[in-house]
């Protein structure tokens, strides 16, 4: 589909280099400290690499995105939220399929085939007006589906939250990747900066909302991104309380 | 292996941004920063979501508590209606005003919830070392920390509404889980509530627990308060809850 590119083969490399550098952290912080929360033995190199992601948010996205809100009409701004989830409902069928979940699959995929061409491309959310409903299944709920444990909670470069199993998926997911499929390197990239500004966008009334929520925005934004994966992978239907410490025994 | 669930009830509890998350797959090759910006921001959209909704998800506990025998999922379906209602004929709620937002919680929302119970749990075990005079403070600032950050969220409901989804409980079950559905704009968001049935005739039930896409709110906030008592005990927590409410008193900054 695609014939190798050179900034694609070195892309590659980076990533593995990264990947290094990672698991490098991960074993030093291991040997620093001990353990504390069962499912974050990595809280050491997940602090850091949390602030090192703020920071870059700070100085890069979120100007970058706040000129971009500024400038692009809402118009816009919507053709370009649908034309992404609009391959992200492709990657969802492949995943429902995996998971053999049939609804998921057929109406993903229907999704995908009536907004790409009745919806020139994905501009439009025409399946949304025919009322087909929209999933959202990637390779770390594929694979939590069939039981692989979340491993540890992991904060990547950049990327920000994640697990063991998501951080593993994603190396899968990256070829997979619909945009990736677009030969023309200029346009591949732009279509990427035009996707993170938009989601970053999205976002900006978000910021203020958790620094006014946590005490602790680290252990805030972990406990709620392992129920919200947990909840995901589950389709919403644990019936589980979870454990609450005081009225067990009253 | 869990039991997998045999089917499902609605498709997607993610909303149109966080959506748009999982478009990510497709942007991975390249351009590291752009794509890499986009999975941790992505996150954070959950966050806001989680904070809008759980704003909503408190409001929607209005009225005061009806009949003794009124069924939980009614219950929060006429809470939700009263509630969603309330907040749109009140346009100081809409401009944001804290005043009007406060006096909402407190004469609708409060009184449907055992906030003690919510605190209690959010606190741990440490709960039952505090003296009362602690408890009393740990409620009351914990109460504010949520309303000033859900203000904000209250003032952005226009044309939601809220469907109950069937109550899976036998009858006589004191501890119901009660699941709906927020709809508005883009994808419905799972919202559920955890109730209790208050002991004694007429005092129908009551709220301490709740689920905005999957995240209980408890929940998020046990290992952050487990920090601060860890660190410098009940009234380390105290002040750190004081602390953060006092940065986030003058609007937005």
């Amino acid at each position: 589909m695609t014939k190798p590119s050179i900034p694609r083969m070195f892309a590659g490399g980076a990533s593995r280099l990264l990947l290094l550098a990672l698991l490098a952290a991960l074993l030093a912080g291991c040997a620093s400290q001990g353990p504390r929360n069962p499912r974050d033995p990595f809280e050491r190199y997940n602090r850091s690499m949390s602030r090192f992601n703020e920071d870059v948010d700070r100085v890069l996205l979120k100007p970058a995105a706040t000129a971009y809100a500024q400038v692009v009409p809402d118009m816009v701004r919507t053709g370009v939220r649908n034309f992404f989830a609009n391959l992200a409902d492709l990657w969802t069928a492949i995943n429902g399929g995996l998971q053999l979940k049939p609804q998921v699959a057929l109406d993903s995929l229907a999704r995908f085939g009536v907004n790409s061409t009745f919806g020139l491309g994905g501009l439009i959310d025409v399946a949304d007006s025919m009322r087909i409903d929209r999933h959202r299944e990637d390779l770390g709920q594929t694979l939590g589906h069939w039981g692989v444990p979340s491993g540890p909670y992991l904060v990547l470069p950049i990327l920000g939250p994640s697990t063991v199993r998501d951080t593993a998926a994603l190396f899968v997911e990256r070829p997979s990747g619909m945009v990736a499929y677009i030969d023309n390197e200029h346009n591949r990239i732009g279509l990427q900066v035009l996707m993170a500004l938009e989601i970053r966008a999205n976002l900006l009334r978000a910021d203020s909302v958790l620094d006014g929520a946590a005490l602790d925005k680290y252990s805030f934004t972990r406990d709620a991104f392992l129920q919200r994966r947990r909840s995901l992978i589950l389709d919403g239907e644990d019936d589980e309380p979870p454990p609450d410490p005081t009225t067990d025994k009253k | 292996m869990p039991a997998l669930p045999a089917h499902r009830h609605f498709p997607s509890a993610s909303t149109g941004i966080a959506a748009l998350r999982h478009a990510h797959p497709g942007a991975q090759t390249l351009g590291r920063k752009a794509q890499q910006m986009i999975n941790r921001r992505s996150w954070i959209s959950r966050l806001a979501m989680f904070a809008a909704v759980a704003t909503a998800g408190l409001a929607l506990a209005s009225l005061p508590a009806r009949a003794a025998d009124e069924a939980p999922d009614q219950f929060i379906g006429r809470l939700s209606t009263d509630t969603l209602d309330a907040i749109k004929s009140d346009k100081g709620i809409a401009a944001g005003d804290m005043g009007r937002v406060i006096a909402l919680v407190d004469s609708k929302i409060m009184p449907n919830v055992n906030f003690a119970r919510m605190t209690a749990a959010a606190v741990g075990p440490a709960w039952r070392q505090a003296t009362p005079e602690q408890q009393k403070r740990l409620q009351d600032e914990f109460k504010t920390l949520l309303v000033r950050t859900y203000a904000g969220a209250l003032a952005q409901v226009t044309d939601q509404s809220i469907t109950v989804k069937p109550l899976r409980a036998q009858p006589g079950d004191a501890e119901v889980l009660v699941r709906t559905e927020v709809k508005g704009k883009g994808d419905p968001i799972q919202l559920d509530y955890r109730l209790e049935k208050t002991p004694g005739q007429g005092s129908g039930w009551k709220i301490y627990n709740l689920n905005v896409l999957g995240v209980w709110l408890v929940e998020t906030y046990r290992s952050q308060f487990a920090e601060q008592i860890n660190a410098k005990g009940i009234d380390g927590l105290i002040a750190a809850l004081a602390d953060r409410n006092a940065k986030s008193a003058p609007k937005k900054s």
